[in-house]
């Protein structure tokens, strides 16, 4: 009983995390989505007396699966959000059309399809313990596959690492090169190096655009990140004629 | 409770993630959509370890944990290869042997 409230509750929810992951149009909801749905499995196995598998699930699975996941999001920008128009004409109808087909194929086919016999259960495999029993079974039968996965594993790690091997090609610019190319390319302007940003005197911090001589912000002195994602500060209200001299006494 | 219930989340799951495959065009979100398929036959085994009264499907359900762990390493390098060289995630962007 207790598990069939579990399974109404946790099952529907399952689905409807796994639905939203196909509609949510940020690669980070729908990896939080997908850490939902593992956590239901989690659940799942360990309603079904699988119970190293459930934890291993949440360990591994919405640990460091999806930590690497988020990772590489990440890496790759958070904010990059996938458009939800389709390039290919009529992928979509056609997708659907045959999810559902196969979707329902699967379902009328769990749904005839008998095992001739009852549901045995694990209480009698699991009554050493469920660790002890799938430990003796990983030893035992299945051990040239347990063997062979970890070979897989290792040679996983290794093309990991070759891929993500990065050789440089021209070598690193000295500070020598670096001067010579601004004295070259472009304007004497920035030979001497870009201001610094702030209003001395009155605010110096990294989103405040310097003052030129002639009052107008210079937005070069702020760094491009900031310039491009709108962290600025307008640093007009920190010229000395704008600025309310009066001193407020504090506490 | 009747374990059926549980292969019919099962296929839910599986037949969601492979919409997600076919539909989505970020790669990461593409990946993320075949680890629910994965995850969907973990469950089909559990079940059926469950219905059988033996371990071996919860052995078969740990060795695709440990394939689909292989799997996402090797996916999320190429992935991040792809990025440094275009700048892009999306799986339409990835066509230069076809042209």
């Amino acid at each position: 009983m207790p598990e069939s409230v579990l399974f109404w509750i946790m099952g529907p929810l399952a689905v409807v995390a796994a639905l939203g992951m196909l509609l949510v149009k940020k690669a980070v909801h729908s990896a939080l989505l997908l850490a939902w749905v593992m956590i239901t499995l989690a659940f799942f196995y360990i309603a079904q007396g699988a119970l190293f598998l459930g934890i291993v699930q949440i360990v591994v699975y919405t640990g460091a699966v999806m930590m690497l996941f988020l990772f590489i999001l990440m890496l790759v920008g958070v904010d990059a959000s996938d458009s939800l128009t389709e390039t290919i004409r009529g992928l979509r109808p056609i997708a659907i059309t045959a999810a559902i087909g196969f979707g329902g194929l699967m379902v009328s086919l769990i749904g005839r399809a008998t095992l001739g016999r009852e549901s045995v259960g694990l209480d009698q495999a699991n009554a050493a313990g469920n660790v002890e029993g799938l430990a003796y079974q990983l030893f035992s039968t299945y051990v040239f596959p347990f063997e062979a996965v970890s070979a897989l594993l290792i040679t996983a790690a290794m093309g990991a690492m070759v891929l993500a091997h990065h050789q440089r090609e021209v070598p690193r610019s000295t500070q020598r090169d670096l001067s010579e190319q601004r004295f070259r390319s472009g304007s004497l302007a920035t030979a001497a190096g870009l201001p610094g940003p702030g209003v001395f005197a009155r605010h110096n911090a990294v989103d405040v655009p310097a003052l030129l001589p002639d009052g107008t912000p210079a937005p070069a002195s702020i760094s491009e990140t900031l310039r491009t994602r709108g962290d600025m500060i307008d640093s007009s209200q920190f010229q000395l004629d704008q600025v309310n001299t009066e001193v407020t006494e504090e506490k | 409770m009747n374990p059926t219930n549980y292969l019919y989340i099962s296929a839910l799951l599986f037949t969601i993630g492979a919409i997600g495959v076919v539909v989505r065009r970020n790669a990461i979100v593409v990946f993320m959509c075949i680890e629910l398929m994965l995850n969907a036959a973990n469950l089909s085994f559990v079940t059926f370890a469950r219905m059988n009264g033996n371990l071996d499907g919860q052995v078969v359900a740990f060795f695709t944990m440990v394939v689909a762990a292989c799997e996402v390493v090797v996916g999320l390098a190429i992935i991040v290869t792809i990025y440094r060289s275009r700048r892009s995630a999306s799986v339409d962007d990835a066509s230069l042997l076809r042209r």
